[in-house]
């Protein structure tokens, strides 16, 4: 999914646009540093599972910071977002005032814009691309904040635009999950004029961004507004049905689906299969987090139990341990440390997240990596072994292999533990359709430019096909699938 | 939303319920199990299926009450409605002509053990059932079991009951007496685990139905997860029934009371609020 460069260039060079450009010289554009986000106090946050850290900009800060784009001739941070975003349009519209119409040019590629502009990995993405990084050595503009902000914008202000769809065709499509690939395949193929329905296995919309995502990451609020608009264009929502399951594809054939996205995530957590780990008080940061997030754990009103630690550890270096830590923190951990078996350069968490982690006084013993695992007699665990690592050759990853040091075992002293090490694509889906073609890793395989699995009418995308990605990837992912399986509905019909 | 449709007591403790859950009463199969929530602050729990009528529309579960979540399930009657119900999950039971089948279940264990011993009676197998409890109130589904089983022992532990022992006593006067070829065993898994001590002792392939800790159901939590000969599997979505032989009853058991204390908390609190 791209953008016509010559869209872009025409887009560039509009009288609003040019006269922006003259209106503040490059010179004094650069000479502007860089806004630093505000945030709730690192002290008081950590008392509150359910408040947002970011509080987001003032419509003078994101002015400012929207005055440091150039307006490149040549914008490579398009490049460098998945679904590409015409960025420098969305910031120049903030700058002249626009606040609106950067939303609405936001939302011509990314239907989740409040979403991504607090969960993307920008720093890898399209700030990675700046011409601030690449040419100048200086911090990029602030291109995910400017997002977050946009969409907030708009939200708040309640002049929030229901996309225009086409007329109604009458033809019913489904989407087997309702996480970010699905919820965009769905926005999109409304607007096409199709009669959408959301089937989700559990009793909540949203797929990771209500399981996964915590509160003070991603507030539940503003996947909910995202939901209602969803609605809104007559998407329809089903909860507590797995399709396979509850009833067969076939099933749904016969009710009229004529065709099918499935999203359904990488559901199965990893282990890392070694002694001990099946002990009390082990558990995988899909559960915890589940627990607390899906579930409310935290709060005295919720029947869900949760498992509170002294001394946590937790497993991992991706945005899912940031998670998982930050969260033991708020629910009462007087020790909650990291353990990562490459060094913090290779970790794969969002780089705000291990900012913030730190800030809250979360350690980090990285090139460490448990070994094994020890319970007192009622089988909860309170020991664990762990052993130093060093860095070889780069792997196939490209990040750099860690390697066990012999010898250098030594124990901490842990009560609860949670592995954050990776998922494994969610098999009931696959199960249920021998026909299906799927790699051995259980990833279904599609065909990549147009999303279409092995049976014609089934489209895939998301975590259920790259086997863990971001938001970002996943929401290209259903949008070019909605885009496809629409052609291809479109010539069945002729 | 599901309707309950009806309710029966089959002692203080242990109710039936019928629920209206069309979908699932059609694609569920013997062996599968729902994920239930009763209130918006509910917990997520699975109960075995123990029967269902596709031309109603419903499903049977059996659901004793032990903490907060059977209770307020239990406290449900006709006409309420199940917040949330979701199925059917877990593996099929895999069914087919084996020869004489020996089902042993104990205590509520019996109730998921109803429709596997239908399934394998309409396989053209021979079904001996030996249906366990502490004492007569606790025998549930006798008339049901008997319908399937050509022959059918009831045990009770104070003997107030069929005959005074536990169920592996029925079990191995079975096995003593004729050919076995594949045992059945559901129940607490303290008892799985001796069922299956004994019929490893005479090399009978056996089948244990799990009842672990879960959040989703769908594979997504792994807070299910046993270790089946060294590996560890998920009951969810590897079970619920495993080779009773290679299931590590120790761990389950330990895994079992994982949270013990919350739960205890919980129901605690639970009743605090409603003695106020």
């Amino acid at each position: 999914m791209s953008i016509d460069p010559e869209t872009i260039k025409k887009e560039r060079s509009t009288g609003w646009r040019e006269a922006l450009r003259a209106k503040t010289k490059n010179k004094d554009r650069i000479a502007v540093e860089r806004v630093h986000m505000p945030e709730l106090e690192p002290g008081i946050r950590v008392h509150h599972q359910d408040r947002e850290v970011n509080r987001g900009l003032s419509l003078a800060q994101a002015s400012l910071e929207a005055t440091r784009c150039m307006d490149c001739v040549n914008p490579t941070c398009i490049e460098g977002c998945p679904v590409s975003i015409n960025i420098p349009k969305f910031v120049k519209y903030i700058e002249n005032g626009e606040v609106l119409q950067a939303a609405a040019t936001l939302k011509e590629t990314n239907a989740l814009p409040a979403v991504c502009g607090r969960v993307c990995p920008q720093e890898k993405q399209c700030e990675s691309r700046c011409f601030y990084v690449e040419k100048l050595n200086k911090p990029s503009v602030a291109i995910g904040h400017l997002e977050r902000f946009a969409a907030d914008f708009e939200r708040e202000s309640g002049s929030c635009n229901i996309p225009e769809t086409l007329p109604p065709n009458g033809i019913k499509v489904a989407t087997v999950g309702s996480g970010p690939a699905a919820l965009a395949f769905a926005g999109d193929m409304a607007k096409f004029g199709y009669d959408v329905t959301v089937f989700e296995a559990l009793h909540e919309i949203g797929g990771v961004l209500k399981y996964g995502i915590p509160e003070f990451r991603l507030p539940n609020a503003i996947v909910d507004f995202e939901l209602e608009n969803l609605r809104k264009t007559g998407v329809k929502f089903v909860t507590n049905f797995i399709v396979g399951r509850t009833a067969t594809f076939d099933d749904l054939k016969d009710e009229g689906y004529q065709g099918f996205f499935i999203g359904s995530g990488a559901g199965l957590p990893r282990f890392m299969e070694i002694p001990g780990e099946n002990y009390n008080g082990i558990l995988s940061s899909n559960e915890y987090l589940t627990r607390v997030n899906l579930m409310g754990a935290n709060s005295e009103d919720s029947d869900t139990p949760v498992l509170k630690g002294r001394n946590v550890a937790v497993i991992g270096g991706g945005n899912t341990a940031m998670d998982s830590v930050r969260t033991a923190l708020r629910l009462g951990a007087e020790r909650a440390t990291i353990i990562y078996r490459r060094s913090e350069v290779e970790m794969p968490a969002r780089i705000e997240e291990v900012k913030h982690a730190k800030e809250e006084g979360v350690e980090f013993m990285t090139l460490c990596n448990p070994v094994e695992y020890f319970a007192d007699k009622n089988g909860r665990v309170n020991r664990m072994r762990v052993v130093r690592m060093g860095l070889g050759e780069p792997d196939t990853s490209g990040r750099r292999r860690p390697i066990v040091l012999e010898g250098s075992e030594f124990d901490l002293h842990v009560d609860l533990v949670i592995v954050a090490v990776g998922v494994s694509p969610n098999p009931l889906v696959p199960a249920s359709l021998p026909a299906l073609k799927v790699s051995r890793w259980g990833t279904i395989i599609v065909n990549e430019d147009n999303m279409q699995t092995s049976l014609p009418e089934m489209f895939a995308g998301g975590d259920i096909v790259r086997g863990g990605a971001t938001v970002i990837l996943a929401m290209g992912d259903g949008r070019r699938a909605a885009e496809h399986m629409h052609a291809f509905l479109e010539t069945k019909r002729t | 939303m599901n309707k309950i449709v009806e309710k029966e007591y089959f002692s203080e403790k242990v109710v039936k319920i019928v629920v209206e859950a069309p979908q699932i009463s059609r694609s569920r199969k013997a062996g599968n199990f729902v994920i239930l929530r009763v209130g918006e602050k509910g917990e997520r729990f699975p109960l075995t299926i123990a029967g269902a009528d596709p031309e109603r529309g419903t499903i049977t579960l059996v659901v004793q009450t032990v903490g907060v979540s059977s209770t307020k399930l239990a406290a449900l009657e006709p006409g309420d409605h199940i917040t949330d119900l979701v199925g059917p999950l877990g593996q099929a039971t895999h069914v087919e002509k084996k020869g004489t089948i020996l089902a042993a279940g104990g205590g509520v264990g019996v109730a998921p053990m109803l429709p596997i011993v239908e399934a394998f009676k309409k396989a053209g197998n021979r079904v001996i059932s030996v249906i366990a409890a502490r004492n007569k109130d606790l025998i549930i589904l006798e008339e049901q079991i008997r319908q399937w089983s050509d022959e059918v022992i009831i045990m009770t532990d104070d003997g107030s009951y069929g005959r005074q022992g536990l169920v592996t006593t029925g079990m191995e006067e079975v096995i003593l007496r004729e050919k076995i070829d594949e045992c059945i065993v559901i129940g607490p898994a303290i008892m799985m685990k001796f069922a299956a001590l004994l019929t490893k002792k005479y090399n009978i392939p056996t089948q244990a139905s799990l009842n672990t800790i879960m959040v989703d159901g769908t594979g997504m939590c792994g807070a299910c997860r046993v270790t089946v000969g060294g590996k560890t599997r998920f009951t969810c979505v590897d079970g619920p029934e495993f080779d009773a032989h290679q299931v590590d009853f120790d761990e389950m058991l330990m895994r079992l009371g994982g949270y013990r204390n919350e739960e205890k908390e919980a129901f605690d609190h639970f009743h605090h609020k409603c003695n106020h």
